[in-house]
């Protein structure tokens, strides 16, 4: 069986998938990746299942070690990834040798890294999923954060013995910036609002507080007036749900909330727009915008198209066993030996030229 | 209760099925009868179907079907209600010790309701609580039914540490913690059992529309179950809702 050895656990580090579906009716959380877009991509990359379980890590980034060699794939927040102490590539696939360390030398942006590794995370699988719901301390790893000391079985690998690269476009990289847009479609309480709150919810910056966590993005800002009061009889909640309780500060609800709640949503972020949430850190500001229901899905199949093209064109080096591969072009450019026919083979299908 | 469902949007992967705003029986049956004629159905685009108070929120794969459609589903499944049988309901009881070092607010509320505390350990046990829906953390009940001579007010300042098991009120609600928690409720007593197991699919003991019924018993035989339910040997009692 793989492993890798964590050395480190970093600040937050945690097993995640995309999320566990079909028990919320029972009180169970989806939990799951906050920057889905993130995993999947890592995934991808490194020839897994979009179900496949990897690591979502938090600002300060763990140190691990590979027993025996892999892909990886590291992806979300720049939080400076090495490998042996140097720098590696991220929206690509990488090569690992047998013993290397992989580390994160600090945050440049973003605040949540994601880590794929060929075979995926192989930890026991909890009601339908490998992600850890920290709150009720099960899934994932032992229901935890990763410490010192774990260590991580990985599963069979996908092309065993040949090593695949993939790159996500560069065009296709998000960027992290201080100041976001995110779009929201209204509803389902929009309706509880004055007109004034819904005005004040669109038109004002909204700065992100350090009560921020996996449960929600916590924001201060000019208090959103609601028409009469801002409890409802229990409902559900989504992902991205904006909850507005009296203070008339909003709370966008992330991948560990409650399965319900008692305070009206005036707005739902799109499906698209989540990682912006999740890729944002205290004292980043955001502006909430409006958008309508057929440009949120016209934008999610944007999204998969994204994500689609990391499959193809796949360049598999059947000719290199995975033992001598190296990430031979750590630190720099694409034109390093190895990777240029896979540049070479991206610029050739034409693809965003068009876009 | 509504006669027709209102559909609320709520982002661009669920729709909310909404037939009122308040908390009655009749409306919650309804809510729950629309989730199981759709679960029969196993639309493809359909992913998971959650029941609360007074409505369904229906979660659906955008990529698969839209909202217009999901709501063409929902108004083909209710002309069909009638013929949908809910499963009888069960009802789990809970063996509860109450008062002493698990239950320190039930002199509080004795005091607030101006009876023995004896007697606000009988109205409590003393009837059927309907599961209204879970919710909140895993495992969690929605109970209805708490008689107003008992439902005192959650405290002021919640405690940062309420132990599994705990069972409490607030207000008109009363319930138990699944896990251990911040929580602001007055708590009466303790119950060994376990009402969230994530080893065990379903991970719950009782589901919506199921009832509980909370049964005084020692401390010495609330800590024997406790033993047996470590040791695996221990089943809850369960019974037909009449």
């Amino acid at each position: 069986m793989r492993t890798i050895d964590i050395l480190d656990g970093g600040m937050f580090t945690t097993v995640q998938d995309l999320g566990r579906v079909g028990y919320q009716r029972y009180g169970v959380a989806v939990s799951g990746a906050m920057d889905g877009f993130a995993l999947r991509a890592a995934n991808r990359l490194v020839g897994n299942a979009d179900t496949a379980a990897g690591l979502e890590v938090t600002f300060v980034g763990p140190e691990l070690r590979f027993v025996q060699p892999g892909l990886v794939a590291v992806t979300g927040a720049n939080l400076g990834p090495q490998v042996d102490g140097r720098p590696i590539q991220m929206w690509r696939t990488v090569a690992i040798r047998a013993g290397s360390v992989l580390s994160f030398s600090g945050q440049r942006d973003g605040m949540r890294a994601y880590l794929a590794m060929d075979g995926g995370i192989d930890v026991p699988v909890v009601l339908g999923s490998r992600s850890t719901s920290t709150r009720t301390g099960h899934g994932g790893y032992e229901g935890r954060a990763l410490r010192a000391g774990d260590t991580l079985p990985l599963g069979e690998q996908a092309l065993a013995g040949a090593a695949m690269r993939r790159a996500l476009r560069t065009s296709d990289i998000p960027s992290y910036g201080h100041d976001q847009s995110v779009r929201v479609v209204f509803g389902p309480q929009d309706g509880a609002f004055a007109d004034a709150g819904r005005s004040t919810f669109l038109g004002s910056p909204y700065t992100m507080t350090p009560q921020s966590d996996r449960i929600g993005c916590r924001f201060d800002g000019p208090r959103i007036a609601h028409m009469t009061s801002a409890d409802i009889v229990s409902d559900g909640t989504t992902l991205g749900a904006v909850q507005v309780s009296g203070d008339g500060c909003p709370i966008v609800l992330m991948a560990d909330r409650g399965t319900t709640g008692g305070y009206t949503k005036i707005a739902t972020v799109i499906s698209v727009d989540i990682w912006r949430l999740a890729q944002a850190a205290p004292g980043d500001r955001v502006r909430f915008e409006r958008v309508d229901l057929e440009e949120a899905c016209r934008l999610l199949r944007a999204e998969e198209a994204v994500l689609d093209a990391i499959l193809t064109p796949a360049v598999k080096m059947t000719a290199m066993p995975l033992e001598d591969v190296y990430d031979e072009d750590a630190g720099s450019g694409l034109a390093a030996e190895g990777f240029g026919d896979l540049a070479d083979a991206i610029d050739q299908t034409g693809r965003g030229r068009d876009q | 209760m509504h006669e027709r469902a209102s559909f609320l949007t709520a982002g661009d992967r669920a729709v909310v099925v909404e037939y009122g705003d308040t908390i009655d029986e009749a409306t919650n049956r309804r809510v729950r009868l629309l989730a199981a004629a759709l679960s029969l159905r196993h639309d493809p685009g359909i992913v998971e179907l959650v029941p609360t108070y007074r409505s369904l929120m229906v979660h659906y794969d955008p990529l698969r079907v839209t909202q217009d459609e999901v709501e063409t589903i929902v108004l083909e499944a209710e002309q069909h209600l009638a013929d949908v049988v809910l499963p009888r309901p069960k009802v789990v009881e809970i063996p509860t010790a109450y008062g002493g070092d698990y239950g320190p607010d039930l002199g509080d509320v004795a005091a607030w309701a101006g009876i023995p505390a004896d007697e606000v350990i009988a109205i409590h046990s003393g009837r059927e609580y309907l599961v209204y829906m879970m919710g909140f953390m895993a495992g969690f009940p929605y109970l209805g039914g708490l008689s107003p001579r008992i439902a005192m007010p959650r405290l002021s300042s919640p405690r940062t540490k309420v132990p599994t098991g705990s069972v409490g009120i607030a207000q008109e609600q009363t319930g138990i913690y699944p896990t251990e928690t911040p929580g602001g409720w007055r708590l009466i007593g303790w119950t060994p059992v376990r009402i969230f197991d994530a080893t065990s699919d379903p991970p719950v003991l009782f589901e919506a529309g199921d009832y509980i019924r909370f049964v005084p018993t020692t401390i010495e035989q609330a800590r024997t179950i406790a033993e047996q339910i470590a040791a695996g040997t221990w089943t809850p009692t369960v019974r037909d809702h009449e």
